[in-house]
């Protein structure tokens, strides 16, 4: 049998990983909770697992997010992950059909070339030599992309890539160190007996012109292996453990679960699952504008995965949710954000590198419990009978325009309806709920629930998307929830509401909560177009921008959210429109201070597009018009 | 004198010798806004928490500059956390953060005492 020490560390580096591999895996899988071991069970033997593969082909290894967003970055990842991939499975089966004999140790087909110098010189075997030199170049630009990224991020098109820890630079520099070493270890191999393909082969013959090729492989060999070892030893301490995590992470949320509001196996498993790529540096506002660059997705799982203190972290993120749509590995950084705030601050705790390698459960403690009831004071409610409430919400009566928008509306379409909090009501529950205060929060979520079920009402029609996505997701009540433009929307698509055409250009930003956090894209799009003319702005949907006023940040000083306030305003009225116009009274009022434009909320365009039963009235009586002149805004 | 109903007014003056101050000045520290407020009392006037008890943030942060504590600590949980009073504040003061960073300070005070 084929032998030479220096495939031990390479050997060592291997059986290591894989063992642990299999060690965290099992770990993983067993501190899931009963539902989610079923549903990963049933995922695995059912119909998500052809899913996971093709998920895992094009994901982790051709990186598809990345390539369509970024095609430089994502050819970058996808050389190194893909091209590594092909490289091993493609020297596996050189190893097998070229080699001494079949099934042969993982270590015979990555020094395959040290064990038979003499194959590749001619016919099929002189082909298969072109194939591996062709995906060893392959690698190779894009470790050379990947190398100037280190020093200069704009060349791959990144504003910014992370800051790496002192075990994360070593395991980067072995990992550089593999593929320029197989390169030239092979290059000197082949030099020495004239065999190789167009990279090996002339590299070689190049360097066996002037170099004693034969004895300067061997060492280049060595530092192959070592290079190859040191980095399967070093990478469940480092961002690399991404790399069999998120297999895990693949199948795990092809199953179906997902992070809820628990901290748990799941949120660990994504926890370790992010590969620090930095893009959700890039997508952050809060990076563009404000020029906040330590707050970002990679950052807090980084300091989750360290046992930081990340509070600080954790609270200054306006929750706008842009990060999550961009993560190529779709990790769900807003929901595992949210659970950190709960946690408020926490210690640092200081570990052993041994200790590192099983860590203890990133187990964030329960909601803290502080006695007494904060909102005693809130008074006994007996609200009147009826079919739809309305709750404009706090924001919402700070811009009393859309409150009175929206009676117009619900008195000319005739809505049988009932104004919850007219006189000032209850702050639905999410700004202390994003405070991370959920006992607090839920105080008011029953105060509130209390007044809905006593109304008997059926449908409940908000104002504010904050209060939207809370009734939604936090309530439990028996009503249907909608936001007003899909009120707005449904009371013309059923006639009840009559409109006029304004002949005005305008521009729609989606507010974070109700585009990103609920899902709400097409229905004020829709009543917009039903009234006005609307404008194509850059960012559309997914993709749309915060406003900067979001409760989410608990940090942010008013000069940087204002500067986001300007930056994201500039952006959408880039196409010069009438209106800005907007369906929360949030942004409304950030966006208002922070452009020239006029800014204007749905309901409120709305409700000057209501055509006027004055005007049927007029036309069938002559003498009338002459006495009431028609008011054409 | 008592007998027609005059009483002897409570002394009012402020002991900043013997108040503590270290609530504020944790919050300044950690929310150097804090000290930018005028005490217009807008904050007040838009309050949610205000139209249904005697909840002024403006109140609270006098109370709280000037290190009388007590009753900032009884009353301070009673905000929402809504965020009207940020809008509306000329000053830009994160009100919000002030709110949360003592309610934060009462309890590590209480930690600590304990």
């Amino acid at each position: 049998m084929q032998f030479d020490p220096f495939v031990i560390p390479f050997n060592i580096g291997l059986y290591f990983i894989l063992i642990y591999a299999v060690v965290r895996s099992v770990r993983w899988f067993s501190d899931l909770s009963r539902s989610d071991k079923l549903r990963l069970q049933r995922g695995f033997f059912g119909r998500a697992f052809g899913q996971s593969i093709k998920e895992i082909f094009m994901e982790s290894l051709i990186h598809r997010k990345i390539l369509k967003s970024n095609f430089r970055l994502g050819f970058m990842h996808m050389s190194l992950a893909f091209g590594w991939f092909l490289l091993i499975l493609f020297g596996t089966i050189e190893a097998d059909f070229f080699g001494e004999k079949h099934l042969n140790p993982p270590y015979k087909a990555i020094f395959f070339k040290f064990f038979n110098p003499d194959h590749g010189r001619s016919g099929f075997e002189a082909v298969y030599s072109f194939w591996m030199d062709l995906i060893l170049a392959f690698i190779l630009s894009g470790l050379f992309l990947a190398v100037i990224k280190r020093f200069s991020s704009k060349v791959v098109g990144m504003k910014r890539t992370t800051r790496l820890k002192a075990l994360d630079r070593i395991a980067l520099t072995s990992l550089w160190l593999i593929f320029p070493s197989r390169l030239i270890a092979e290059s000197f191999t082949n030099g020495a007996y004239g065999t190789g393909s167009f990279l090996t082969g002339s590299l070689g013959s190049a360097l066996s012109s002037f170099l004693p090729a034969q004895q300067m492989a061997y060492p280049f060999w060595w530092l192959y292996s070592l290079s190859l070892g040191t980095f399967f030893i070093l990478l469940p301490l480092t961002r690399y453990m991404h790399i069999p995590t998120e297999l895990f992470l693949i199948f795990a949320r092809n199953s179906g679960i997902r992070t809820g509001d628990q901290s748990g196996a799941f949120k660990e498993i994504q926890t370790y699952s992010c590969s620090s790529c930095g893009i959700c540096i890039d997508a952050c506002q809060l990076s563009f504008s404000a020029d906040i660059t330590n707050i970002q997705g990679a950052y807090l799982l980084k300091g989750i995965r360290n046992h930081e203190n990340v509070s600080d972290i954790a609270f200054n993120c306006m929750m706008c949710g842009r990060c999550d749509q961009k993560c190529p590995v779709g990790i769900e950084l807003t929901p595992i954000r949210m659970i950190r705030r709960r946690a408020g601050e926490t210690e640092t705790v200081q570990t052993s590198i041994l200790k590192k390698y099983l860590p203890d459960r990133l187990n964030i403690a329960p909601v803290r419990a502080n006695g007494k009831p904060s909102y005693s004071y809130l008074p006994e409610v007996e609200p009147e009978k009826t079919d739809v409430l309305y709750f404009a919400g706090c924001m919402t009566h700070l811009t009393p325009s859309i409150r009175n928008s929206m009676v117009k509306i619900l008195d000319a379409a005739g809505v049988n309806y009932s104004f919850m909090d007219k006189n000032g009501g209850v702050c639905c529950g999410r700004p202390l709920m994003l405070a991370g205060q959920d006992r607090e929060a839920r105080e008011l979520i029953n105060f509130n629930s209390q007044h809905i079920w006593k109304s008997g009402a059926r449908t409940l029609v908000t104002s504010c998307p904050i209060c939207y996505k809370v009734f939604r997701e936090s309530y439990y009540i028996d009503v249907e929830v909608m936001h007003h433009s899909q009120f707005i929307k449904m009371l013309i698509d059923d006639g009840s509401l009559k409109l006029n055409f304004l002949r005005k250009k305008v521009a729609y930003h989606t507010p974070c909560d109700l585009g990103r956090g609920s899902g709400v894209y097409d229905e004020p799009r829709d009543v917009l177009k039903h009234v006005v003319r609307l404008q194509k702005t850059d960012f559309e949907d997914e993709n749309s921008l915060c406003c900067g006023g979001s409760l989410g940040n608990m940090k942010i000083s008013y000069q940087k959210k204002n500067k986001i306030a300007r930056d994201a305003a500039a952006a959408l009225a880039k196409g010069h429109p009438d209106i800005l116009a907007t369906s929360c009274p949030l942004c409304k009022k950030t966006l208002a201070s922070a452009t020239e434009t006029k800014v204007a909320d749905i309901a409120e365009i709305v409700a000057e597009a209501i055509a006027p039963p004055l005007l049927k009235k007029n036309i069938t009586d002559p003498l009338n018009r002459i006495k009431e002149p028609v008011r054409l805004f | 004198m008592e007998k027609f109903g005059f009483t002897i007014l409570k002394e009012r003056h402020i002991d900043y010798d013997a108040n503590d101050r270290s609530i504020a000045e944790y919050i300044a520290a950690n929310e150097p806004s804090f000290s930018l407020c005028i005490e217009c009392g807008c904050c007040a006037a838009t309050c949610t928490a205000g139209s249904y008890t005697k909840f002024s943030l403006r109140e609270l942060q006098i109370l709280l500059k000037r290190g009388e504590n007590d009753f900032v600590r009884d009353n301070i949980k009673k905000c929402m956390l809504c965020g009207k009073c940020i809008l509306v504040c000329p000053r830009g003061v994160n009100t919000r953060n002030v709110v949360t960073l003592a309610r934060e300070a009462f309890q590590k005070n209480m930690k600590n005492a304990v």
